[in-house]
């Protein structure tokens, strides 16, 4: 267990003399510089990666073959190339993790923040939507959609996936909410005369931003990893390549058992590395909201304790 | 200008507690009248209903019976009206630490008050305004404070801005909530000041919220004392606090014995240059 030991907060300090104007102090952390890397290298492989590379499926009669020249990642069981596949795979995963994270955000922001904001009955009901949801068993139910649906494209997947996962969103979004609307910089803008639909996206949604971000990055963690777990057990998306379907047939094609390592490592490696990647931008975020979080370094700490000659006049006049 | 009349004002809430709902009563038909240029004060410990009073005058909270009167009207809720109301009666709230949004510069709590009560204006008009009202809370440099965000302000300088934004659309009645309870000592008589000199300059009608008789005494004309939401004295504002009556008041004076050496005290610890001796 970590124990958490509050240091000394430095005194705030006089006015600075000059004005600083920057917006989003973020910090550059190496957690933030390494998780941004690592999933903007992902992506630019997803995005432009399908163009490079031949046919994923076409099929050829090398078999299985470790990788060559031809085929930097060695070929399948059928002979189709995997470097091509990984490329359009990677578009798939991607393609699944952005529209879920852009469904949770539409739907988890509406319920979260507008019920939160408006209050009375329309904060009851939407509770008791997101509420209802939130004890629905999101991987069962995915299961049992997916298995009755024989045709599926990804775009349904992705739908149910956010489907099942905003509530959990739509609830940290509310409390949070919750807690912005009886401030008093809310009020005051009330009493300023300002309409409803400006407190609510100029007083208040900033403050979400943050917030809003993480939630986003941790819904689409969720999905490309669901995806890839109903992909394994062979209930994912059918004719399309994802990181899941791709280790859903290399498992078929016992990859395992015959050594093609080339097979299933690449797409297992680049599901770990980008999920670790976003951890690593959601901790960042974490930090931001959460100054506490953060992990101060050595030469931080040293300047707020104070120096010897400093620490005598304190006690001379606390005497 | 610009009357208010609070009158015979009840405010019942309803607490749950569990399945039980009982009803806690805030404000006990209270009844004052605010005019232009007189300062009413509003004395009380704390819980006994003063920022409820305050709330029912912004329309952050409606009365449950009783009623507020605009210049012999009964206040507007809604449209034009409502707008009218939001420029006549303006409120400096608390805790100067809470009422500025963190994410958002001086210049901007300033602009939207003035752009939301005067369309007409242009960019320039609007931030020559913002200017001017930064200089009248004395915040000079104006240019230095504008781009400046809450966190880079110090708890003095944040309230002369809430008092800034109060001013903003030109309000004929000021309701300061405890305007200086958040500061520290030294620093509450300069904002006092400024508070009674921009009242002198624009003849406001202001209901000074507090718990300090001392600084009561000192800035208003007329002292109300209210003991769990009712009003149990009231009167002229040396009256009151030499001659009190009711014993919950007499407790007050008590504990703050002489006013008038608390007040030189006050002045004593100043450090801020618009501070002029009491
Ligand atoms: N929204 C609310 N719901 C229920 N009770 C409330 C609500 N707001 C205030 N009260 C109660 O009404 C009473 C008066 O509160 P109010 O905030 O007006 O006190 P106050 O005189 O301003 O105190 P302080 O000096 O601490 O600011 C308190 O007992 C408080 O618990
Ligand atoms: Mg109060």
């Amino acid at each position: 267990m970590a124990i958490i030991t509050q240091d000394p907060q430095p005194a705030v300090a006089h006015v600075p003399a000059t004005p600083r104007r920057r917006r989003l102090r973020l910090p550059r952390a190496p957690k933030l510089v390494l998780g941004v890397s690592i999933a903007s290298a992902v992506v630019l492989f997803g995005v432009v990666g399908p163009y490079l590379v031949g046919n994923p499926s076409s099929v050829r009669d090398v078999g299985l073959a470790g990788p060559t020249s031809e085929f930097i990642l060695g070929t399948t069981q059928t002979g189709q190339d995997v470097f091509a596949q990984l490329a359009h795979a990677t578009r798939g995963s991607l393609t699944i993790g952005l529209v879920v994270g852009a469904l949770t955000l539409v739907l988890s922001a509406f319920f979260g923040i507008v019920g939160a904001f408006a209050g009375g009955w329309l904060d009851e009901t939407f509770s008791l939507i997101s509420n209802v949801m939130l004890v629905i068993p999101g991987l069962p139910l995915v299961i049992v959609i997916s298995s009755y649906i024989p045709e599926k494209s990804i775009w349904l997947i992705a739908a149910v996936l956010a489907l099942t996962g905003w509530a959990g969103s739509a609830r940290v979004l509310r409390g949070f909410t919750l807690s912005l609307r009886n401030r008093d910089y809310v009020l005051a803008a009330r009493v300023s005369g300002e309409r409803s639909w400006r407190i609510l996206s100029v007083e208040i949604l900033p403050n979400l931003i943050p917030l809003l971000a993480s939630q986003v990055v941790f819904a689409i963690i969720f999905a490309i990893l669901g995806e890839a777990g109903l992909s394994f057990l062979g209930l994912g998306a059918s004719g399309s390549f994802t990181w899941g379907t791709m280790l859903f047939y290399a498992q078929n094609g016992l990859a395992l058992r015959l050594g093609a390592w080339w097979w299933f490592i690449p797409p297992g490696l680049l599901l770990a590395l980008f999920g670790a990647a976003l951890s690593l931008i959601n901790f960042s975020i974490d930090e931001i909201i959460n100054p506490k979080l953060r992990a101060q370094t050595r030469s931080d700490r040293k300047k707020w304790s104070m120096s010897r000659a400093q620490l005598k006049d304190a006690a001379e006049v606390t005497v | 200008m610009t009357t208010l009349e609070f009158k015979d004002v009840v405010k019942d809430y309803t607490l749950r507690n569990g399945l039980k709902a009982s009803t806690l009563r805030a404000v006990d038909h209270v009844s004052f009248t605010l005019a232009p240029g007189r300062t009413v004060a509003l004395v009380g410990q704390s819980g006994s209903g003063k920022s409820t009073i305050a709330k029912l005058l912004m329309q952050l909270e409606r009365p449950t019976s009783g009623e507020i009167l605009v210049d012999g009207r009964p206040m507007q809720r809604r449209g034009a009206g409502l707008r009218q109301y939001r420029k006549a009666v303006q409120m400096v709230f608390q805790d100067p630490f809470a009422s500025l949004n963190p994410y958002h510069t001086v210049g901007h709590h300033l602009a939207r008050p003035i752009t939301l009560h005067h369309p007409e204006y242009s960019r320039t008009q609007v931030r020559a305004r913002v200017l001017e009202l930064l200089a009248r809370v004395r915040l000079d440099p104006a240019q230095e404070y504008v781009d400046r965000r809450p966190h880079e302000l110090s708890g003095g300088q944040r309230q002369r801005v809430a008092i800034a934004r109060a001013l903003a659309p030109g309000p004929g009645i000021l309701v300061a909530d405890e305007p200086v309870s958040m500061l520290d000592v030294s620093i509450r008589l300069g904002v006092l000041n400024l508070l009674a000199t921009l009242q002198r300059e624009e003849d406001l009608g202001v209901l000074y919220i507090t718990h300090d008789l001392a600084t009561a005494r000192h800035f208003s004309d007329e002292i109300m004392v209210l003991y769990r939401g009712a009003v149990v004295e009231r009167g002229p504002a040396d009256d009151v606090i030499l001659n009190p009556q009711h014993p919950y008041t007499k407790l007050l004076a008590e504990a703050a014995p002489d006013p008038e050496r608390r007040l030189a005290e006050l002045n004593g610890g100043v450090r801020d240059d618009d501070a002029v001796p009491a």
